[in-house]
C-alpha cells in the first residue's frame, strides 16, 4: 500500500450536481446473474445520467422476484412493494395524488400477465404517466420455477414439462389498448435497455418496456427461451438507438434516411438508427403486423416497438389543477360556507 | 308476492274510524320504468311543505323496468319516520300486483286504483276509489307516448282530494321537482295533478278518516337521501381523489360527489379540477387506486357494498400493515353472494371490522341519519389521516337510497386533520424520521409524502414485514412490535371515534342498543313498550367500532341489554362478545329482523314482549 497520498478525485457529477450515490439502492438479494440485477444498475445510470432529482421518483412494484428490485435502486425515492398483480392501481392513485412524482414501476411475467393482466390492461387505455417495466424471465422464480403466461410454446422447464399454452405478449397488448411508448429490450444489452430508459424518463405518457431477463437458477438451460444462450441467438434490433438528453445538443449529422429522429415531451430526441428492416415505430398497425411475422420467424424484435408522443395522458384528461391533489391548502379542497348554504336552499 | 306481513296485534290495534290526523301511512304500487317516482317524490314533498313529518321508502326490485315496484309514504305527527308495517292508503296501479296488495290490506283501509282492474271485487270491508287513469289522461295529455309518465301524476290529485293535502303545496313541489328548465313538462303533470283532483271532488264522498293538517314540524328542514348527504360529506371533507366500481346501492353516491365537485371544486381560475374521480374496472382496482393516492398524501375514498367489500378484502391487509389513510363507505345490501342487491340490511359488520387475512382491526363509523352522513365523513376522514388507515363508513340501502327529512347540515369549521406528515423543513430540523416509531406512544409513527424534497423523506412501503425504520425484516421481535404497536394504535383509536348517543330512561333496568338505521324503529319500540305496556327502556346507539366506555357503562347499568340489528347473525353482538367480559356478554340479547325491508317498530316490539314475558 502507498503512504503517499494522492489528491482526492472528485466524483463525477450529473448536470443537476449530484454523484452517483443518491441514486443507488441496497444490496440486492435476488440471484448472482439474475438479469433483474443487471436492470436495476441501468435504472441507476439513467437516472443519474438524465439529471433526475432522487426525491421527486416513486419507485412501485407488485409481488415476485422483479418486484424486490425498487429496493435495489434510488434510495432517495419513496417505495411501494404493494400486492401480487395490482401495481397498476397503486401506481395511478399515486400519480393522482401527486402528477409531480416520476413514477416507475417493476413487475414481472406472472405479476403483469398472469394475476396483474386485468390491471395492466386498463393501466393501457388510461395512458397512465408511468414507466412500467416487466422484467420477463418466464417463470415463477419465488415459488421455484413454475411457467408464467409469457413462456413460449415448446418451451422446457427444468423438470422436462413443455409450456403447450400460447404466451401473451405485454408489448403487443401495450401497442393495442393504449401505451404510448412500447419497447422490447434484453437485460443483457447495456446499450439498447440504457437509450429504452431514457426515453421512458422523457416521455409523458405510458411507456412500457419488457425487458427479457433471464432466470439463472430456474430458466437459463437448454430448452428454455428465455435464457441468455437464446437471447442472444433470436434478439433481434429494429434499430441503433441515439438517446440526446435536453441538455445536450446533437452532434453528429446523419444523411436522411439513415434515421429517424423523435423529438420527445421533455425536449430530448430519440435518433433511430436504420438497420436491415424497415420499422416505422409511429405506426401502430405496422408494429403489430411485424411483431406477429417476427413471433412467426421465431425472432425477438427488440427496440423502440410504438411511440406516440402527442397522445393525451390519465393527468390531462381529468383535468387536474398543475399542483399536486394531495397537498392543496384547506381553502382550496373545502367550498365555502355560502357553496353549502345554498345547497341546503335548493333542498328545502 | 306481497311484500308485507300483517300481524293480528296490530290489527286489533288499528281503529280506522277515528279521525286520523297526520299519521298514516300511503303505499303505491307501481311498474319499475313507469316514472312514478316524480309523483311519489311530489306526493311527500307536499306533505312535508305542511309542516308533517314525513319519509319515504322505496321498495324496488333489481331491475330497470317492467317489475313491481312500491314507494311508501309515512306521515308522522310524534315525527316517527321508521318504517310502519300496515298501509292506511294503497294506490294501486300494478294490475300484477294488485290484488295481492289489497288482500294485505287490514281492514277499513282505503284503495285507490285503476277502475278496470275491478278491486272492489276482492274484499268488502275497505273503501274503494276508482279512477278512470286512461280516460282522465287523455284530455290533459294530448301526446300519446307521454301518457304512460303523465298518468301518475293523476294519483298526485286524487290522494290530495281525498287527504286534504293542499293543492298550493302540490303545485310548488311538482314545479320544484322540475325545475326552472322543465317548466313546460311541469305545467303538462299539473294539469294531471288537477285532473286527479277534480275527479275525486266530484265522484267520492271521502269516506277516509285520514287527513293531512298543517303543523310546523318541518320548517327549515331538508330531504335528502343519505348516499347525497354522504356524498356532500366527502366534498365539505376536502376529498381529493375518488376511485370507485358501480354496484347497488352505492353508485349514488359517486353520482353525487361528481356532481357536487364539478359544482364547488373547479378552480375559479383556470376551470381546472381540484379533484380526481375515477371509474375503476372493479372493485380490487378501486381500493387499489385510493391507497395509493392516500399514500401519496390525497384525501382518498371509495364506495361500495357487500360484494365490494369482499373484493377489496387483500387490499384492505394492505392498507392496515402498511398505515395507508382510506375512507371506504359501504352502503350495505343484504348478502351472501348477489343477494338482494336492492333490499337493505346490516350484514357487513363483521366481515369489515376484521376485513383481510391475518389479524386485523378496522375502525367503522356508523351514521344513523343523513346529516350523520355528512358530519360523519369528515370524522371518517380525520380519523383515517390521524391513525393512517383504513376507516370504514357503515351505511345502508335504507339510509343511503331513501329521501329522508333532516336538519340542514352545519358546515366543517375545524380544519383538515392531516395527521403526522413531516415536510422537508421538518426533516431538515429533525435529521430524519423512522417511519414506524412510537414516537408519541399512542401508535401512530410519521410519515412522509413520495415528493418531498429531502434526502431524508424517502422510505420503503411494503405489506411484508417490516421494522420500526420501514426496512424488510422476518425477525420475531420486529414482527411482534409492530403488530402490537397496531394493536395500541387501535386502543388509542376508541377516545377518537364517535361516541354513542344515549337516552337513559332513569330506573329502567333493560336497555337496548341499536346502531344505522335501526335508530328509527328502535325508538318508535321504545313508546310503543310504554305506552302498551309501561315499560321502559333505555337506548345505546352505536356510532363507531372501536367500542368506548359508554358501552360497558351503559351495559353496566342494566340487568338486560337487547342488541337490536338486521342481519342474521347478530353481528354486532358477535363483535361485542370479541370485546367484552363475560359477565356483561352474559346481560345480553338479540332481536334481529332480516328480511331485507327497513326494520319496523312492531317487530322490535313484539320481540322483546315475548322474551321478557310481558
Amino acid at each position: 500500500m502507498s503512504t503517499t497520498s494522492a489528491p482526492p478525485k472528485s466524483p463525477k457529477l450529473n448536470h443537476i450536481g449530484l454523484e452517483v450515490l443518491p441514486y443507488k439502492g441496497g444490496k440486492t438479494t435476488l440471484c448472482a446473474g439474475c438479469g433483474h440485477n443487471s436492470i436495476s444498475q441501468r435504472i441507476i445510470e439513467s437516472f443519474y445520467e438524465m439529471g433526475i432529482e432522487p426525491w421527486s421518483v416513486a419507485k412501485l412494484s407488485g409481488i415476485g422476484c422483479s418486484s424486490k428490485s425498487p429496493a435495489y435502486f434510488l434510495n432517495q425515492a419513496h417505495g411501494f412493494n404493494g400486492v401480487h398483480g395490482r401495481a397498476p392501481a397503486i401506481s395511478t392513485g399515486a400519480m393522482l395524488g401527486n402528477r409531480n412524482l416520476v413514477g416507475i414501476v417493476v413487475s414481472g411475467d406472472g405479476d403483469t400477465a398472469s394475476i396483474g393482466l386485468g390491471q395492466y390492461i386498463h393501466m393501457l387505455r388510461r395512458n397512465v404517466p408511468l414507466i412500467y417495466i416487466i422484467e420477463n424471465n418466464g417463470v415463477y422464480g419465488l415459488t421455484k420455477g413454475q411457467f408464467s403466461a409469457t413462456a413460449d410454446v415448446g418451451s422446457k422447464l427444468k423438470s422436462g414439462t413443455i409450456n403447450e399454452l400460447p404466451p401473451i405478449d405485454t408489448c403487443l397488448l401495450g401497442i393495442e389498448m393504449g401505451a404510448t411508448l412500447v419497447a422490447r429490450s434484453f437485460s443483457g444489452d447495456k446499450n439498447q435497455l440504457k437509450s429504452v430508459l431514457k426515453a421512458a424518463i422523457a416521455h409523458q405518457g405510458l411507456a412500457v418496456l419488457d425487458v427479457i431477463s433471464p432466470c439463472t437458477t430456474f430458466n437459463d438451460h437448454v430448452g428454455s427461451t428465455k435464457s441468455y444462450t437464446y437471447m442472444k441467438e433470436h434478439d433481434e434490433p429494429i434499430h441503433d438507438i441515439d438517446f440526446v438528453p435536453y441538455f445536450e445538443e446533437i452532434e453528429v449529422d446523419i444523411a436522411e434516411g439513415e434515421a429517424r429522429n423523435v423529438e420527445l415531451h421533455d425536449g430530448s430526441t430519440l435518433r433511430l438508427r436504420k438497420l436491415d428492416r424497415d420499422y416505422d415505430p409511429t405506426d401502430r398497425y405496422g408494429a403489430i403486423h411485424k411483431l406477429q411475422d417476427a413471433a412467426e420467424a421465431e425472432e425477438i424484435l427488440t427496440g423502440i416497438l410504438y411511440i406516440d408522443n402527442k397522445a393525451d395522458t390519465l393527468v390531462d384528461m381529468l383535468n387536474l389543477v398543475d399542483e399536486p391533489l394531495g397537498t392543496l391548502p384547506d381553502t382550496r379542497v373545502r367550498p365555502p360556507q355560502a357553496a353549502l348554504e345554498e345547497i341546503m336552499e335548493s333542498l328545502r | 308476492m306481497s311484500t308485507f306481513e300483517v300481524s293480528p296485534a296490530a290489527a286489533a290495534d288499528d281503529d280506522l274510524q277515528k279521525s286520523i290526523v297526520n299519521d298514516f301511512s300511503i303505499q303505491v304500487a307501481t311498474v319499475n320504468g313507469s316514472g312514478s317516482q316524480t309523483a311519489n317524490n311530489v306526493l311527500m314533498r307536499s306533505i312535508f311543505q305542511m309542516g308533517v313529518p314525513v319519509s319515504g321508502k322505496n321498495l324496488f326490485p333489481s331491475n330497470i323496468q317492467g317489475l313491481p315496484t312500491w314507494f311508501t309514504i309515512r306521515a308522522n305527527n310524534h315525527g316517527y319516520i321508521g318504517r310502519k308495517r300496515e298501509i292506511d292508503l294503497l294506490v294501486a296501479m300494478n294490475p300484477e300486483t294488485a290484488r295481492e296488495d289489497v288482500a294485505a290490506l287490514l281492514p277499513g283501509a282505503s284503495v285507490v286504483y285503476d277502475a278496470p282492474l275491478k278491486l272492489e271485487e276482492v274484499r268488502s270491508d275497505l273503501h274503494f276509489y276508482p279512477v278512470p287513469f286512461d280516460k282522465l289522461v287523455g284530455p290533459v295529455c294530448p301526446e300519446a307516448r307521454l301518457r304512460k309518465l303523465v298518468r301518475n301524476m293523476i294519483y298526485d290529485g286524487v290522494v290530495a282530494q281525498l287527504l286534504s293535502i293542499d293543492l298550493e303545496e302540490m303545485h310548488k313541489a311538482l314545479f320544484k321537482q322540475f325545475g326552472p328548465r322543465k317548466v313546460k313538462a311541469a305545467e303538462l303533470n299539473w294539469g294531471a295533478v288537477q285532473a286527479g283532483a277534480k275527479y275525486a271532488q266530484e265522484n267520492f264522498e271521502s269516506q277516509t278518516s285520514l287527513r293531512v293538517e298543517r303543523m310546523d314540524q318541518t320548517a327549515g328542514k331538508i330531504i335528502i337521501d343519505g348516499n347525497s348527504a354522504t356524498a356532500l360529506g366527502a366534498v365539505f371533507a376536502g376529498v381529493t381523489v375518488v376511485a370507485w366500481y358501480p354496484i347497488t346501492p352505492s353508485s349514488s353516491v359517486i353520482d353525487a360527489i361528481t356532481g357536487y365537485l364539478r359544482k364547488t371544486r373547479l378552480d375559479p381560475e383556470t376551470g381546472k379540477a381540484t379533484f380526481a374521480v375515477l371509474q375503476a374496472e372493479d372493485q380490487l382496482a378501486s381500493i387499489g387506486m385510493v391507497i395509493g393516492a392516500g399514500w401519496s398524501g390525497a384525501r382518498a375514498m371509495t364506495a361500495t357494498s357487500g360484494p365490494g367489500i369482499s373484493l377489496m378484502s387483500e387490499f384492505v391487509g394492505l392498507g392496515y400493515y402498511a398505515e395507508i389513510p382510506a375512507v371506504i363507505v359501504d352502503v350495505q345490501r343484504v348478502g351472501p353472494s348477489t343477494g338482494l342487491p336492492t333490499r337493505t340490511q346490516q350484514c357487513d359488520i363483521l366481515s369489515a371490522a376484521t376485513l383481510s387475512h391475518g389479524d386485523t382491526k378496522h375502525p367503522m363509523i356508523i351514521p344513523g341519519s343523513p346529516e350523520e352522513c355528512f358530519s360523519m365523513m369528515n370524522d371518517a376522514f380525520n380519523l383515517a389521516e390521524k391513525f393512517q388507515t383504513p376507516v370504514f363508513v357503515m351505511t345502508d340501502l335504507d339510509l343511503g337510497m331513501n329521501n329522508w327529512m333532516s336538519d340542514a347540515f352545519e358546515y366543517p369549521t375545524q380544519p383538515i386533520a392531516r395527521g403526522k406528515v413531516l415536510s422537508a423543513e421538518d426533516l431538515e430540523r429533525l435529521g430524519g424520521f423512522a417511519r414506524y416509531k412510537d414516537v408519541d406512544g399512542d401508535g401512530v409513527g410519521y410519515r412522509t409524502l413520495p415528493g418531498t424534497a429531502h434526502a431524508k423523506a424517502a422510505y420503503f412501503t411494503r405489506g411484508s414485514g417490516h421494522d420500526a425504520e420501514a426496512k424488510y425484516s422476518e425477525r420475531p421481535d420486529d414482527y411482534v412490535n409492530n403488530v402490537d404497536r397496531l394493536l395500541r394504535k387501535f386502543e388509542e383509536m376508541r377516545k377518537h371515534v364517535p361516541a354513542p348517543e344515549i337516552q337513559t330512561v332513569e330506573n329502567a333496568s333493560t336497555g337496548f342498543i341499536c346502531y344505522g338505521t335501526s335508530k328509527y324503529a328502535t325508538e318508535e319500540s321504545r313508546d310503543q313498550l310504554l305506552a302498551e305496556h309501561g315499560f321502559e327502556i333505555s337506548i345505546l346507539r352505536l356510532r363507531a367500532y372501536p367500542f368506548n366506555q359508554d358501552l360497558t357503562d351503559f351495559i353496566d347499568r342494566h340487568s338486560r341489554v337487547y342488541v337490536v340489528e338486521q342481519n342474521r347473525d347478530g353481528q354486532m353482538l358477535e363483535l361485542m362478545k370479541m370485546e367484552l367480559t363475560p359477565d356483561r356478554v352474559s346481560k345480553l340479547r338479540s332481536i334481529r329482523y332480516y328480511g331485507g325491508l327497513p326494520i319496523d317498530a312492531r317487530t322490535i316490539t313484539d320481540d322483546l314482549v315475548m322474551q321478557e314475558g310481558l
